[in-house]
């Protein structure tokens, strides 16, 4: 009989990159599912049009540019896509949304080399593109819980942070907490359900396809960053009775709205872009807090997450190449 | 809470099918053969020739220098031929090939089954019995035990410790003599205690095997020094430094000697055979091989007469498998597979795992897609997946600068890669290079 021969070790995980991927998928499922709850058939729209233009786009470029095997099986162009859906209004035109998972898988991924070779966040990269080329289809933030059936008439308003941007941070008063952790607030479609989001972090921390540190250590920043600013404020300006209510407020709101919960569970913890020693991924972690902190409050966006992480997906190679993880006998 | 080592590690399924069998004594075989490389350093000298009658334990080859070991006849008979032959990996050896004729032992062998407690030797002379009796590190490793046990003067040993984690996936050899011989491992403790001139002696067992912690625990009480350290089941807990780690909580230095920690790691199977050399003059001539997989007829742990085929072992042990598509020498972490089930059981088997078709190949290999699951498993906190990459670009000098030297080959990272990749293949042709390198600098 022959005999395989082979080096050891002789026995895998059996975890694959797919099935990374595909868990992310899964992962995303309540959020999306809270997005067709509050923006109806738009958001089930931009979503499938999004996966199934990365999809296409994939296969396109492997298939005439490569020359190789398409991949598509590995579940990478569609998480893609499902990211870069979720990061979009609702409203958004079929014809933006297939722009941005042009500039998404065909400039952001495939330019580099593909799966695996990408600087940037290629669902972010794609959003930011939108963002900057059409500034006033994506501020138009339809307002949850109005027609099932609205798509690109949809009713639109202005998202929390934009307002809170606006009017001064006096305004949190009116704010209805409960509404961020259930998602019945205006912004990007999968990003609005607090609650989901985080469902989905407890699933991926369970399926160990994701550690904590990035995620926590964004979440934490950003916390406690804004908890200070807060605090601050009323300190320099009394405007509340309890100062300490109000930065805890102003904190948890910051939390809780625009991209954050999505951005770092989902868009900062992607494989390829964010740093694979844990101390790498505190230090990422934090810097992403610091940045989204200070272009939400300093900045011209009200909101900073996507550039944030853009800005430290640059410096993820520096980060591999100057923390190393903590080696045995030098503890 | 439960001790284990400080970095990395991984928990695969640990598939401990012969758990529950006891040793089972077989059969001498009708023919053995004895390579002469069975352990790490030179090989022994052969001192017969055809035609030549022997007993059990009769020396039939001499260590080579200090670093080498002695090689005992496991049967008695006549010496058929020394002669090259093909060994496990298709590699060819000399090797003595002995016919066997009844079961006579060398008189200075006690047979008797008494346990004898009583410790009479000094350290000095204990030492020299050891290496009189051929033994070697039985985990695997097949080191010289005589060496280890003399560690360089400026080292001062503090205390022993007894490998019985067996954190490999499938073997329970060390499980199974651990049931059976309890008192025997213990007063080789002791005995080893008096060779180093320590007090103190650590028994590492991983918590999956609770009765034989349980059993030692119960029977220690009566030996002074020796305490029992439940580890939290994880591999690789076998490694000597992360053994040393888990139970002492001390890192061995990068290129420094595990003694620099204070401690000296023996494997649970050695200790035995030291009680067994020193307390009844008995010679290295057989040991505990655990046969298994998931489809073969009778897995089990069976005390082998050293020189046996591997194919007459699988035979007794119900015969391959029709479905067997790989044969593995040790774990499955670890172990070698094998090209040629006609060569012997040498030392340092602990194991024969045969898998089926299904677990026999590779997954297809896909793009690094940098999850860090490499680096979080690595358990001596190295850069695997960069390691790979410099050893595929030949950029040797630089993964020396990323300790490439210091890897362990446990392979904990190709086992976590997503992706598939022959992350320790590469490891290895690159650990081999640096080394290459490291020995002409100092040589020039």
């Amino acid at each position: 009989m022959e005999l395989t021969v082979s080096p050891a070790p002789h026995i895998h995980g059996r975890l694959s990159a797919s099935q990374c991927m595909y868990s992310v998928v899964i992962a995303l499922l309540p959020a999306f599912a809270v997005s067709l709850y509050f923006f109806g058939v738009g958001a089930l729209i931009v979503t499938l049009t999004s996966i199934l233009s990365c999809i296409v786009v994939e296969y396109l470029i492997q298939k005439f540019l490569f020359k190789t095997k398409p991949t598509i099986g590995d579940g990478s162009a569609i998480l893609t896509g499902l990211l870069l859906g979720l990061n979009l209004p609702s409203n958004l035109p079929v014809w933006i949304v297939i722009i941005g998972a042009i500039v998404a898988i065909g400039i952001t991924k495939m330019a580099f080399g593909g799966l695996g070779n990408n600087l940037f966040n290629p669902a972010l990269a794609g959003r930011v593109f939108l963002l900057i080329s059409f500034p006033t289809y994506m501020t138009q933030w339809p307002v949850p819980g109005t027609s099932w059936w609205s798509y690109t008439d949809a009713e639109t308003g202005a998202t929390l942070l934009s307002k809170l941007k606006e009017e001064g941070s006096q305004w949190i008063e009116q704010v209805n907490i409960p509404d961020l952790w259930i998602g019945n607030q205006g912004g990007s479609l999968g990003e609005v359900g607090a609650i989901a989001l985080l469902i989905g972090f407890a699933f991926l921390l369970y399926r160990r396809i994701i550690s904590w540190h990035i995620p926590v250590s964004i979440l934490a920043t950003v916390f406690l960053f804004s908890f200070a600013l807060g605090l601050g404020e009323e300190l320099s300006t009394p405007q509340t009775t309890n100062a300490w209510q109000h930065a805890f407020d102003f904190a948890l709101i910051q939390l809780l709205s625009g991209g954050l919960l999505l951005g770092a569970i989902y868009m900062a913890t992607d494989y390829v872009t964010s740093p694979m020693t844990s101390r790498g991924m505190i230090v990422y972690g934090i810097s992403i807090g610091i940045l989204t902190v200070v272009i939400r409050q300093w900045g011209g966006y009200p909101e900073g997450v996507s550039f944030a992480i853009l800005i430290m997906n640059a410096f993820t190679p520096l980060i591999n190449n100057y923390i190393k993880p903590k080696r045995f006998g030098r503890a | 809470m439960l001790k284990t080592f400080r970095i990395g590690g991984i928990h695969p399924n640990e598939h401990k099918l012969t758990a529950n069998c006891p040793v089972t004594p077989l059969a001498i075989p009708r023919q053995v053969s004895i390579t002469l490389n069975q352990h790490i350093g030179a090989p022994a000298n052969c001192i017969v020739k055809k035609g030549d009658t022997v007993k059990v334990g009769t020396l039939i080859a001499e260590a080579c220098g200090f670093v080498s070991a002695n090689i005992h006849s496991p049967v008695s008979g006549t010496i058929a031929k020394v002669d090259k032959a093909a060994n496990a990996f298709g590699q060819y050896t000399t090797t003595i090939v002995i016919d066997t004729e009844g079961d006579e032992w060398e008189e200075s062998i006690d047979r008797s089954p008494e346990l004898k407690e009583e410790i009479t030797l000094t350290p000095r002379e204990i030492v020299q019995k050891i290496a009189q009796a051929g033994i070697v590190g039985l985990g695997g490793a097949t080191f010289p035990t005589h060496v280890k046990l003399t560690p360089p003067k400026e080292f001062k040993p503090t205390a022993l410790i007894v490998n019985a984690t067996e954190c490999e996936p499938y073997l329970t050899d060390d499980h199974a003599l651990m049931l059976e011989s309890p008192d025997q491992i213990l007063i080789g403790c002791r005995i080893l205690m008096r060779a180093i001139g320590v007090e103190q002696t650590y028994i590492g067992i991983e918590n999956n095997k609770p009765d034989a912690i349980a059993l030692l625990q119960g029977k220690a009480e009566k030996y002074p020094g020796i305490t029992i350290v439940p580890l939290r089941t994880r591999y690789p807990q076998g490694g000597e430094k992360q053994l040393i780690d888990a139970i002492l909580h001390k890192q061995v230095a990068h290129g420094a000697l595990p003694v620099s920690t204070g401690a000296i790691v023996q494997n649970v199977g050695t200790v035995f055979a030291v009680y067994e050399a020193v307390q009844k003059n008995k010679p290295l001539v057989e040991r505990i091989v655990t046969v298994t997989g998931d489809h073969i007829a009778r897995p089990g742990n069976y005390r082998v007469r050293l020189g046996m085929s591997m194919r007459e072992l699988i035979d007794m042990a119900g015969g391959m498998p029709n479905d067997c598509a790989k044969v593995i020498l040790g774990g499955p972490m670890m172990g070698k597979a094998v090209s040629n089930l006609d060569s012997p059981i040498s030392k340092g088997c602990s194991g024969i795992l045969l898998l089926d078709e299904s677990h026999a190949h590779r997954g297809t290999v896909a793009p690094c897609i940098r999850c860090g699951k490499c680096i979080m498993a690595c358990p001596m906190g190295l850069e695997p997946f960069l390691l790979a990459k410099l050893s595929e670009n030949h950029l040797y000098e630089r993964a020396e600068q990323e300790l490439i030297t210091a890897c362990l080959e446990c392979g904990c990272c190709a086992y976590s890669c997503p992706s598939n990749r022959p992350i320790l293949d590469y490891i290895r042709v690159g650990k081999n290079a640096v080394n290459r390198i490291i020995r002409s600098r100092k040589q020039s």
